[in-house]
Parts: C-alpha cells; structure tokens; sequence
C-alpha cells in the first residue's frame, strides 16, 4: 500500500488555540481568575494536582489549573511536563509522619486514640446543602476559627505506637541500610513489584481509578474488611542531607494527609493473629485518596498473608498499569488524533472481506437452487 | 554521613537557623533582610537554581523508605566581603528567598555579624513560625471532641 504522508493544519491549529484562550479568560466582563486566588480558595484542587502530578509546589499547581481552565488531568499533565525540566538535587530523608503539625486526626476504630479526636477543618458532618451565603458579591469574610486555651500537643502518638507494646497490629519493618527504596521516574515498572514501588506508583495514582478500587473491594472484590484506625493531616518537615554540608537541614515544610487503615488476620501457623495495616500517604489534603491508596495498598499485599488473590484490587499488574492518570488519558486521547492511515488499511480490509461474504452467499444460494 | 564531633554543636545550631530560614516565608525573609541598616555585601558562589528534591515517605508511617514524590526546591551559596560562606536550601522557586537565607547563613557563622541578623532576622523569623504553629495548635485543639456517655435511663423496675 502506498504510504502518502500529508501536511497541514498549522492555520487551524493556531486559530484553536487562540480561541482556547479567548474560552479560558470567559466573560471579559467578569474580572480575571488570579493564580493566588485559586492558591488560596481552590486549595483542594491544588492539592489533588500536587499530589498526582507529583511535584510539592503550590503556586505552580494553581497555575496549572488556571491554564487547564479547571480540567485537573489535564493541569496535573502541564505539572508533570514541567517538573521534567528542572534538575533533580536529591532524595530528602524519609517524613516522619508522627512528628506531624496534626491538624486533623481521627481514628474510627478506636475513640481514645491519645491526643484525642481532633476534626480539623472537614466537611464531614456538614449537611451538603448548598450554600447561597457563597454566591452574594462582596461577601463578608467568615469568623475567624475559635482557638483553645490550651494548644493541641505535638507530637501525637499514632494508632501503631499506641498498640505497639501489645504486638496487635503488624510492625513496621525498617531496615534502613538496605537499598534505595524504587523510582518509578528512573526505572520501569518491574514484577512482581515490591511494597516501595507499589505505593510511590499509587501516590501518583489517580484518585478516581483508586477510590473505585478500594469500593470495588469494600463491596467483596478483594475485601480486607478495612477499619479506619488513622487519618492525620497537618505540616511535616522536610529533611535533605546538602552535599556542601554533609549533613541533614529542614528546607522546608509540606502539608501530608496519611491513612492506615486495619485489617484483621487469623493467623497462620507461622504468625500469630493480629491486625494487618494499609497505608495512604498524598501530599496536601486529600483525604479520599489516601484512604483509598491505604485500602488497595492492604489488598496488593495479599502475599505476605497468603489471601487468594483472585480481585482487580490485587492484581498488581492491573493495577499498577492503569492508576497513572497522565499515561492513561494520553493513551485513550491519542485516539483523536489523525489515524487516516490506519482506517484506510481497515477499510481495504472490511471491503474485500465484505466482497468475500457476499461471494460465499451467492454459491451457497447457487448450490441451493 | 560524617560528622565532626568537634563540630556537632555549630552544626546543630546552624540546622536550627538554616531551619527556620528555610521554613519562613519569602516575603518575611525580604522584609526582614531590608531592616537591616548596613547589609554586608556579599557574592554568589552559587546562583541561585531552582530544582528538585525526591521525598520520601515511610512505608506504614514508621518503616523503611519509598519515594512519594518530588518538591520544588532552590539553593544559592554567597560568600560574604569578610570570606565567611552560607548555603541556602529553601522549598519552592524564589530565588531572592534562597540567596537571602545563604547571606544570612554567613552571616550567622561570622562573629563580628551574627548580632546584626540573629535578632533582627533570624529570631524575628523563628517568633512568627512559632506563633503560627501556636494558632494552628490551637485552632486543632478546639475542634476536638468531647466525648460524654449517654446516660441510660431505666424504666419503672
């Protein structure tokens, strides 16, 4: 087949592109989005594109939804493509989440957690009614948020620590001289995959693909019959080992949102029972997602408790493959673009199969008669 | 990671201050740096560039490391008029934030300067981080629940 490439489209493209942007800015009457407004006011939309666009930066993530007039894959796309631009200067040292500014932190399994029940800024316990007060001009600014007398104590002991000397839920293994833990950014993806890779894959992941799993196997597909036994969100330093210094500095402060979720164990004759645990971690507050990433996480270590693995949740190849957001729109989304070619070679191929059926029919009703 | 144990107290130190450079906000850093009636003029060793750091997270909140995800991070490195050096590693991409953490690291290791920036910047920076870690304890601690048990009332026996 004659191969013909063809040209063109340069003049529509930039007009397009023109008209894009004349749709981005809106109504010319109604004054100009500003990127600290939706910093500021956005805030969980900015969290979401940090978190699956990997890469901690506020401003950055605002910019990106502006530019992408709102569409989330899509600003978690621009940050991804920009982040590849700029030099990577290390690895930090691992956030110790118990240090954690908590705050919010609640457990729903156990209600004397030490520290106390803290909500923190929620919208859990509102009644979903939408809110008319939002949409009056020149609205006035909300009340400052009470304070206690007395200042929430840090650190705040997490649901492992507090259970730790009775050996009820699984430790933490913690080896530290062993290797680099796996980068997805710098190595393939590799299985059967290790819990590293596994859960740096499901931080990236898309929220949507994850939160539909970990329904899918609170519904029976895979079931852990989870237990919420923490979720935190608050301010952790950030620590990095300089080469200039040689030794660990703070550059920094990030917003976590960290969930470990519970799952009983019968034992085998091996390990005694107790709890197993999921765990979530996402940059900013994104608190769907890290419960979500801490169920699916449980149900991908169905190995190490020898549960038939017979689910989506815990087909790891499955899983892993399709939680990236920017691989998988931009897979689906090439469909959109010029596939002349291919269709032409399926119509030749329709059209002879085509003519070769009708043939068959015309002998058979021959021979018939 | 070596350490000099000679050393270990400066170090310890200049963590703490290169901590709360790095934790204050640009403006802050700006706005201080300009109070000062005679800045020392100082050079780049290194300009200013924005990059990268990989963070890492504990698998299970306390087990060994995996990499969540990268931050936004800019570093410079000024040497002062005097000889001293400082280094600035400060998250984020404003440069003049890092440049200024770098001069004032400097300055904090020359004794003739730290008095001019330990107070003026360094301890005005660390006072207002405290008290927005104060507020937001605060906020946190009041939005935590009282629990109270229902009372059970018995019907006539």
């Amino acid at each position: 087949m004659a191969y013909v490439s063809v040209k063109g489209g340069e003049k529509a493209i930039t007009h397009a592109h023109q008209w894009l942007a004349e749709d981005r800015r809106g109504d010319p009457g109604v004054s100009e989005l500003e990127v600290a407004q939706v910093r500021e006011q956005l805030s969980l939309a900015v969290d979401r594109v940090m978190s699956e666009g990997s890469c901690y930066d506020r401003d950055l993530a605002a910019l990106a939804i502006k530019q992408a007039r709102g569409d989330l894959p899509e600003a978690i796309f621009l940050l991804r493509a920009y982040r590849t631009t700029l030099p990577r200067f290390g690895a930090s040292l691992p956030v110790e989440t118990e240090a954690m500014a908590v705050r919010r932190r609640v457990s729903a399994a156990f209600k004397d957690i030490p520290g106390g029940q803290v909500l923190g800024p929620t919208f859990d316990y509102t009644h979903r009614l939408l809110d008319f007060a939002l949409a009056a001009e020149g609205g006035v600014a909300p009340e400052p948020a009470p304070q206690a007398e007395e200042p929430q104590a840090y650190p705040m002991p997490n649901i492992a620590s507090v259970f730790r000397h009775e050996d009820l839920l699984e430790h933490d293994v913690r080896a530290d001289e062993g290797p680099e833990p796996y980068d997805l950014t710098r190595e393939p993806m590799k299985f059967p995959a290790d819990r590293d890779q596994r859960l740096q894959a499901l931080a990236r992941g898309d929220e949507g693909f994850l939160l539909s799993l970990a329904y899918s196997s609170q519904r029976g597909w895979g079931s852990t019959h989870p237990l919420c036994g923490e979720i935190r969100m608050g301010e952790v330093a950030v620590e990095f080992v300089p080469d200039e210094l040689g030794f660990a500095i703070e550059i920094g402060e990030v917003t976590l949102t960290e969930c470990t979720m519970l799952s009983g164990f019968a034992g085998s004759a091996e390990r005694p029972p107790q709890y197993t645990r999921g765990y979530g971690l996402t940059f900013g507050h994104c608190e769907r997602k890290a419960m979500s990433m801490a169920i699916v996480d449980r149900a991908l270590r169905h190995r190490e408790v020898g549960e038939q693995a017979d689910a989506p949740v815990q087909d790891e190849e499955f899983v892993l493959y399709h939680s990236d957001n920017v691989e998988a729109s931009g897979f689906v989304q090439h469909l959109k673009l010029p596939h002349y070619v291919d269709f032409q070679a399926d119509l030749q191929l329709i059209r002879r199969l085509r003519k070769e059926h009708f043939e068959r029919r015309a002998a058979l009703k021959e021979a018939a008669e | 990671m070596q350490v000099d144990p000679v050393n270990e107290t400066a170090s310890e130190e200049r963590r703490q201050w290169l901590s709360i450079l790095a934790k204050a906000q640009p403006d802050e850093v700006s706005a201080a740096w300009d109070t000062l009636a005679q800045p020392p003029a100082y050079s780049a060793l290194r300009a200013p560039e924005t990059g990268l750091v990989l963070v890492r997270g504990r698998m299970g909140g306390a087990g060994d490391a995996f990499n969540m995800g990268e931050m936004t991070v800019t570093r410079a490195a000024v040497r002062l008029e005097s000889g001293e050096t400082g280094i600035g590693y400060v998250a984020g991409r404003d440069r003049r934030h890092a440049e200024l953490a770098a001069a004032v690291d400097a300055m904090m290791q020359a004794p003739a300067l730290r008095p001019v920036v330990e107070g003026a910047v360094v301890a005005k920076l660390a006072r207002a981080q405290a008290e927005r870690r104060d507020t937001t304890a605060r906020k946190a601690a009041a939005t935590k629940v009282d629990f109270f048990t229902m009372v059970r009332t018995r019907g006539p026996q």
